[in-house]
């Protein structure tokens, strides 16, 4: 099976927030609520400071504390690449998924499900990419099978320095951020 | 008279009217109104992909809509679009939401209060145009047609402006070139004998080093420019960025150069004294190409790395370090001549150091510099010649300005307006500018409004300008009319079409409709001789071998390739008095300006004060989006940067709101901090557009601080007319 990811190049993005606008248009995302953010980390003493700019989302966790916890199922992994996913009508709003997520990737739907990013799963199966990779003006988002040594995301881990979000909380996260 | 050639400052004036002018009876005034535009996708099951060009910034990318049963759903680029290969901005992304925005006008307006109140009768477009023509009559029999003034930001502007001219006015003028980029396209017009025009005519792609002076790719969205410059990062380009503040670019740099504001033409002067005694510039090309190098050699003599170290405060060894970097690339370093450049009054002669700086470094026509462009050739519509005026344009009386010209200026035309000076301005249109945001000094707009007759606005969403009209004309946006062709001059010549892809929601109309109805109501049928835009589309695009049928298929189309550099057969002749790059420039020392650029220094805040700079966000444009719920989903309000340790003595840490107030006393809406290692301890930075005090714009009423309210001070650049704004101070109030 495959096992989707992104690979997120930081050097090149300018955190202009088409990535989230995308993804809202695309998926109807509830008004006030956004299933992707954009966060810039800057270190250090001016002039001197660095900063990181990163688009995120639900890292679709291979070992995902929000599947475990799920006391309906309708927490799960997807049989396509193994996509974290939530079957709305399973779903009983509880919101122990969005206490157990490291990256606070989940919110409650306005109708009382809980909600996230799907890797545009509807996209993937048509042979796209998922909207934010696709719109992104900079290039700098990719996604892809991360099982698959010769895939552009695989190439690109072999190829960059790079990092995944909060590694230690051990849950396996699929994507990475290019430095 | 100056005597640039301007030919193509039309293309650059934000109004654009490719058309010149025209004319005939229409059917029935305003009962047909409903049927104006062919339906669009309403109603249809399933989805359809509608081409048309975007309006959410002026970079006019091409874009696919998307219809799902009916209602619009998403927007895309067009892969076909040279612009946007395919990939819109944030705000492209989001014109959805300029469709659905629920604080839009719906209905035409006619002022019941004081203006400035909000106080309106809701009005059907007849009475409209009644109010209107009338009006517009007495001010014609009373004053004389030039009487009545234009300002206009945007291409929907141009049947406006068409009307306008019909009818008899030449005192037209946008904020896009005052207010924006007039200073740098007036200094390369100057140099070159050309305009960096917009789209700019940077090959940021294949340039090795890139260097941006307080140009800020990635916040200032312009789509082509930042896919760009991200392919320069990915191709290993050495990047140098000169700012105040540690800007997006800035972070991707490998030299940083954190300058004190309002010092830039010192620095440009000392690295033009480096490459020059350090032998580094492009001799040959200099030899062959330039003229006034001897003259510049000399006078930029006296500016030393040294000399520069105190007043810019950046170290010598960086200054020469830096401009030995710029050497190596060369030709292919790319001196951005950015785009906004109204700072400080002494703009133009800046945008002068730049234009010289490319031409040091052999880049004007070379790979990764400035490079060609050209137009798709569409011929004008064949109206009727426009009424002779007899009077000069009333804003720039006697030349005054003796550079720019032919688009109008702004603050000239709000000065006539107030002083009645050369003649009484009566009357104004307004389209697609929030006058109020747009120019220096609040006060002085409103004040000019008091002496008119009649305030047209024209627009989508009811902008504080709005507020002070007469009559509030409610535009359909982008997504649901035609308007003009697009055929900019860009790399890869094109023409793009805007075609409705939604049915706008309540009673709003296109430009050209109200354009041609109003010319109806004046008896100025013979300038609309075409039933509807389709209409004049279509005859238009005929004569360019094309046809309406196609274009609505495909959206945009692509003219020949053309040579892009010198060595691909790019022209090497240069429109000057010299007929070569003017170093040493012959149309300044004519009209007695510093024919190379000087020094000059400008006045620093006082302790306690910071100065105020302001720039944008890549999700917003302007003062017009801030109602756009998806937009405002990511960027509901704007935040006063302020340096960390700035912010620590003050007690103030990010999350805090102050208020801040500027030299004369005004005193901004309160506004988040926003606590940094990102910016000098001199100044502060907000992004301009927020701070709205409009009660229309329920979404983005009181929120952030608006820029614009606190510029009560502004120099004007002596040589086109250029409104500096970088030289307001303020403190900051802390209890708010």
């Amino acid at each position: 099976m495959a096992r989707y990811g992104m690979v997120i190049d930081t050097k090149k993005c300018v955190g202009c927030t088409d990535c989230v606008i995308a993804c809202e248009t695309e998926n109807n995302v509830p008004e006030g609520f956004a299933r992707d953010w954009i966060e810039q980390i800057a270190v250090g003493k001016f002039p001197d400071t660095t900063v990181e700019i990163r688009s995120e989302r639900c890292n679709h966790c291979s070992d995902a504390p929000c599947v475990t916890c799920c006391p309906t199922g309708a927490s799960h992994h997807s049989d396509l690449g193994g996509i974290v996913l939530v079957t709305p009508n399973e779903c009983i709003g509880c919101k122990a998924c969005i206490e157990s997520c490291p990256y606070g990737a989940r919110f409650v739907n306005p109708e009382g499900y809980v909600e996230k990013c799907t890797f545009c799963i509807h996209r993937v199966k048509e042979g796209k990419d998922p909207a934010c990779v696709s719109v992104c003006p900079t290039h700098c988002m990719h996604f892809g099978d991360l099982d698959d040594p010769n895939s552009e995301v695989s190439k690109l881990l072999q190829k960059r320095r790079n990092h995944s979000l909060i590694p230690e909380a051990g849950t396996n996260p699929n994507i990475f951020y290019l430095t | 008279m100056n005597q640039l050639s301007r030919r193509r400052f039309l293309k650059i004036s934000g109004a654009t009217i490719a058309a010149s002018t025209a004319v005939t009876s229409l059917g029935s005034v305003v009962k047909g109104a409903k049927k104006i535009e062919e339906k669009t996708g309403t109603s249809i099951k399933g989805v359809q992909k509608i081409p048309t060009y975007c309006s959410m910034c002026f970079w006019k990318c091409s874009a696919i809509g998307y219809v799902k049963d009916g209602k619009l759903w998403k927007i895309e680029g067009n892969p076909e679009d040279p612009l946007s290969n395919g990939r819109l901005c944030p705000r492209g992304t989001g014109g959805v939401g300029a469709h659905y925005d629920p604080d839009r006008l719906k209905y035409p307006l006619i002022r019941k209060g004081k203006r400035g109140e909000e106080k309106w009768v809701h009005v059907t477009w007849d009475e409209a145009f009644e109010f209107i023509a009338k009006k517009m009559n007495k001010i014609k029999k009373n004053y004389g047609a030039e009487s009545l003034g234009f300002f206009s930001h945007g291409i929907g502007g141009g049947f406006i402006k068409h009307l306008l001219k019909a009818y008899g006015t030449r005192n037209i003028a946008a904020p896009s070139f005052d207010q924006c980029l007039g200073p740098r396209d007036t200094a390369f017009e100057i140099t070159y004998g050309d305009v960096i025009g917009g789209p700019e005519r940077t090959d940021i792609e294949n340039a090795k080093c890139i260097v941006l002076l307080g140009s800020h790719i990635g916040e200032n969205m312009h789509n082509t420019q930042v896919q760009e410059f991200s392919k320069a990062v990915e191709n290993g380009a050495s990047i140098i960025v000169v700012d105040p503040r540690l800007s997006t670019a800035a972070t991707k740099a490998k030299y940083y150069l954190p300058i004190k504001p309002g010092t830039d033409l010192a620095l440009l002067l000392t690295w033009m004294n480096v490459l020059i005694s350090e032998n580094l510039y492009d001799k040959e090309y200099i030899d062959k190409y330039a003229f006034g190098f001897e003259q510049l050699k000399a006078e930029v003599s006296q500016y030393t790395p040294e000399w520069a170290y105190p007043i810019t405060g950046i170290q010598p060894n960086v200054i020469r370090e830096t401009a030995r970097e710029m050497a190596r690339y060369k030709p292919s370093t790319l001196v951005h001549p950015g785009r906004h450049s109204v700072w400080y009054g002494d703009d133009t002669q800046r945008g002068r150091a730049l234009a010289i700086m490319s031409a040091l470094l052999g880049n004007w026509g070379r790979k990764g510099g400035l490079i060609n462009q050209d137009v798709f050739d569409i011929p004008s519509y064949p109206y009727p010649k426009y009424p002779e005026t007899t009077r000069e344009k009333a804003d720039n009386p006697n030349h005054k300005y003796p550079f720019g010209g032919a688009e109008g200026y702004t603050t000239g035309l709000r000065e006539a307006t107030l002083t009645e000076k050369p003649y009484p301005i009566k009357g104004w249109f307004v389209y697609g500018t929030n006058l109020l945001y747009s120019l220096p000094n609040m006060q002085e707009t409103i004040d000019a409004i008091q002496k008119l007759d009649l305030l047209v606005v024209i627009d989508v969403v009811p902008s504080e300008i709005a507020g002070y009209a007469d009559v509030v004309l409610p535009e359909s946006v982008y997504l649901e009319r035609y308007d003009e062709l697009f055929a900019p001059y860009f790399k890869q010549p094109f023409v793009s079409l805007r075609q409705p892809v939604i049915d706008a929601p309540n009673d709003q109309k296109p430009g050209w409709w109200i354009a041609k109805q109003l010319g109806h109501k004046l008896g100025l049928d013979k300038y609309f001789p075409w039933k509807n835009a389709e209409e004049y589309l279509d005859t238009r695009l005929k004569k360019a071998g094309l046809s309406l049928e196609i274009m609505k298929k495909k959206g945009v189309v692509k003219g020949p390739k053309i040579p892009l550099y010198f060595e691909e057969g790019m022209d090497a002749e240069f429109d000057t008095p010299t007929g070569k790059i003017e170093l040493y420039s012959m149309h300044l020392a004519k009209e007695g300006y510093d024919p190379i650029p000087k020094f000059t220094k400008h006045a620093e805040p006082p302790a306690g004060s910071f100065r105020l700079l302001f720039g944008r966000a890549p999700m917003h444009s302007f003062s017009r989006t801030q109602t756009n719920r998806l937009l405002t989903n990511v960027m509901d309000e704007n935040e006063v940067w302020i340096n960390a340790d700035i912010a620590k003595n003050y007690g103030l840490k990010s999350g805090d709101y102050i208020k801040l107030k500027n030299q004369d006393g005004v005193i901004s809406n309160k506004i988040k901090v926003k606590a940094t290692e990102r910016i000098r301890t001199d100044c502060v930075y907000i992004v301009h557009g927020f701070g709205h005090n409009s009660r229309m714009l329920k979404g983005a009423y009181h929120k952030g601080a608006s820029d614009s309210q606190l510029i009560t001070k502004y120099k004007i650049d002596p040589l086109m007319g250029g409104t500096g704004m970088n030289i307001n101070f303020v403190t900051f109030e802390t209890e708010v």
